[in-house]
């Protein structure tokens, strides 16, 4: 009898499948849809309207601070809908018993994760086009065709290792409950050392290493490269990104060894009904 | 007949805690299965281990031929779980729900005839997030049946349904185990054991105490009642002989069970009809599969129950 089953659906067909429905829920979701996109927005605004006209120093060369404004809140719109996105939803997911019933069907788990970051890729492309469109609208910023390349590999790269590691925060966070907060502390924290909300002209010395250490300082100081004259075109900062993808490995291995399909029996769980054993 | 469903000498400890001990039972092909007990009799435990979902300590285990531990994407294929409680995306309407998950299966049923299989065709465009307890329940019965399982899994499928809803999914199974689709349902409600199940697997505290048809259940614990009214002026001893020493009387209303109710029934009438007595209200009375249930297992421990 199985011999007359047909095939199982394609891997692509059910990734691209998975992708849709999950972008679907997420346009459905407002609270998510004003955080990822339209907060970036509003901060590259509003950072506009108080502070214009500077220029500042970031370890990229010297930048208008409007550009400056325009590529940091880019790349942090690229971790928000990455990072700050899988955190906060995948533990969702869980204790709701969403992941639980999809890993009681045919789909390879692998594809329903594939499709979670795939999802989370594409409003990350959304997310940039419209912050980089507002910059070379309003804010006078600067796409050279030849660094194009250096900012999409740029793009690529951050959004791959940030993706894996919120996947990574999202399997070890006991429960949804603790989701947010957990990747703000993360998040929020980082954002100030790293180039994203000041510039910090003549940082400490161990702030500047700290921001060094973690991931997003490199990450926006790459994407930021690419869109200032201060740097010649190609503008691949290879330093800098191979760090980043360093801590991608480093999510990809956190999240391979303690990601979970069920809730933590004692903590998160909707009880809707007494559950027995 | 072949077996959709194997176990033999299945063993799961929680922390220590035996909470599934050497249970062996086999689902043919086609058969309703109900695993009965009380919450915290290792009923789910057992049907997620048949799942995949949880790992045994010992036993020998196979669903459609296959281990479940290993059985991956082509066993759950074949397979429909209805979990206990799991969530769904909140976000998505009924329509768009089906079609998400009918996406992964080989030989998928046609989205609106599962919507109306379980009858939310009234709500197939609204969101989930907007729906009924009892409406999330029949739509994860749909996510169930979405994949034309051979093997239908169902843990207690109707806990918080209404009367009507519950008819309803009792139809359904109905209608699939007639299509020939195996079903392994849990459930602590007797009637719907009754009702649904070919045969019954009787669980408590782990074991498996007592197995069979609703009928054969019955007919194992038990013996029939039999009862009459003592007619006014005949004393309660008069009856010595005539009944099982056991007989109770208790306002004036005799009760006794007896593994034989025609013999007794006649003696009863037989004596009566010579004495031109009425016996009032007599009942004979089988014993309900509640009783045989009751009679096999002991009162639910209710403060010991694992989180």
């Amino acid at each position: 009898m199985i011999a007359t089953a047909p095939a199982f659906p394609s891997a692509p067909g059910l990734i691209g499948q998975q992708v849709r429905y999950q972008l679907r829920t997420f346009s459905r979701t407002p609270i998510a849809v004003f955080f990822t996109l339209m907060l970036p927005v509003t901060m590259l605004v509003l950072f506009n309207a108080l502070f214009s006209g500077e220029e500042v120093n970031v370890g990229a060369g010297r930048l208008p601070l409007r550009h400056f404004y325009t590529g940091g809140l880019a790349a942090f719109t690229a971790v928000s809908a990455t990072f700050t996105n899988l955190a906060n939803i995948v533990p969702i997911r869980r204790d709701e018993g969403v992941l639980k019933r999809w890993r009681s069907t045919p789909l390879s788990p692998w594809i329903y994760i594939a499709g979670t970051i795939g999802s989370a890729v594409v409003v990350a492309v959304v997310g940039v086009v419209i912050v980089l469109t507002l910059g070379v609208v309003a804010y006078d910023l600067q796409v050279e065709a030849a660094k194009v390349p250096a900012a999409i590999v740029t793009f690529l790269v951050g959004v791959a290792a940030f993706a894996a590691l919120g996947v990574a925060v999202a399997s070890i966070i006991p429960s949804a409950q603790a989701a947010p907060a957990v990747a703000n502390a993360i998040i929020l924290p980082l954002g100030f050392v790293s180039d994203v909300f000041v510039a910090i002209s003549d940082p400490p010395a161990w702030l500047d290493t700290v921001g060094d250490i973690f991931p997003l300082k490199p990450f926006v100081q790459s994407f930021q490269a690419a869109f200032t004259p201060a740097v010649e075109a190609p503008a691949f900062q290879w330093g800098p990104l191979a760090r980043v993808a360093l801590w991608g490995v480093v999510g990809l291995l956190v999240a391979r060894r303690w990601f979970r399909w069920e809730p933590t029996r004692s903590t998160g769980r909707r009880r809707r009904r007494p559950r027995e054993v | 007949m072949t077996h959709s469903i194997s176990i033999a000498g299945l063993v799961k400890e929680y922390d220590g805690r035996r909470v599934v001990d050497e249970v062996g039972f086999h689902v043919a092909a086609g058969e309703v299965y109900a695993l009965l007990g009380h919450n915290g009799a290792g009923k789910s435990t057992i049907v997620e281990i048949l799942e995949g979902h949880r790992t045994r300590m010992t036993g020998d285990v196979t669903v459609l031929g296959m281990d479940p531990a290993h059985g991956g994407r082509e066993l759950r294929d074949r397979i429909g779980i209805v979990l206990q409680s799991s969530g769904i995306e909140d976000e998505l309407t009924v329509t768009e729900a089906v079609d998400a998950y009918r996406a992964c299966y080989r030989r998928p049923r046609p989205t609106a005839e599962v919507v109306a299989m379980v009858g939310l065709d009234e709500q197939a465009d609204q969101r989930i997030g907007s729906l009924s307890g009892g409406q999330r329940r029949r739509i994860d019965l749909a996510l169930g049946i979405v994949g034309q399982p051979d093997v239908l899994f169902l843990d207690e499928p109707t806990t918080g349904f209404d009367p009507a809803a519950r008819r309803g999914a009792w139809e359904l199974v109905r209608r699939l185990g007639e299509g020939g689709t195996t079903v392994l349902l849990t459930t602590h409600y007797l009637d719907e054991a009754e009702r649904l199940a070919d045969r019954i697997g009787v669980l408590s505290h782990g074991v498996l105490i007592a197995e069979g048809t609703p009928a054969e259940l019955v007919a194992r614990s038990g013996r029939t009642t039999v009862q009459f009214g003592l007619p006014d002026g005949t004393p309660a001893d008069d009856l010595a002989g005539l009944v099982p020493r056991h007989a109770t009387v208790d306002a004036r209303r005799v009760s006794f069970a007896t593994e034989t109710p025609t013999a007794a029934v006649h003696a009863v009438t037989s004596w009566a009809v010579e004495r031109g007595l009425e016996l009032a209200d007599l009942q004979v009375t089988r014993p309900s599969l509640e009783d045989a249930f009751l009679g096999l297992v002991e009162p639910a421990d209710d403060g010991e129950e694992l989180p």
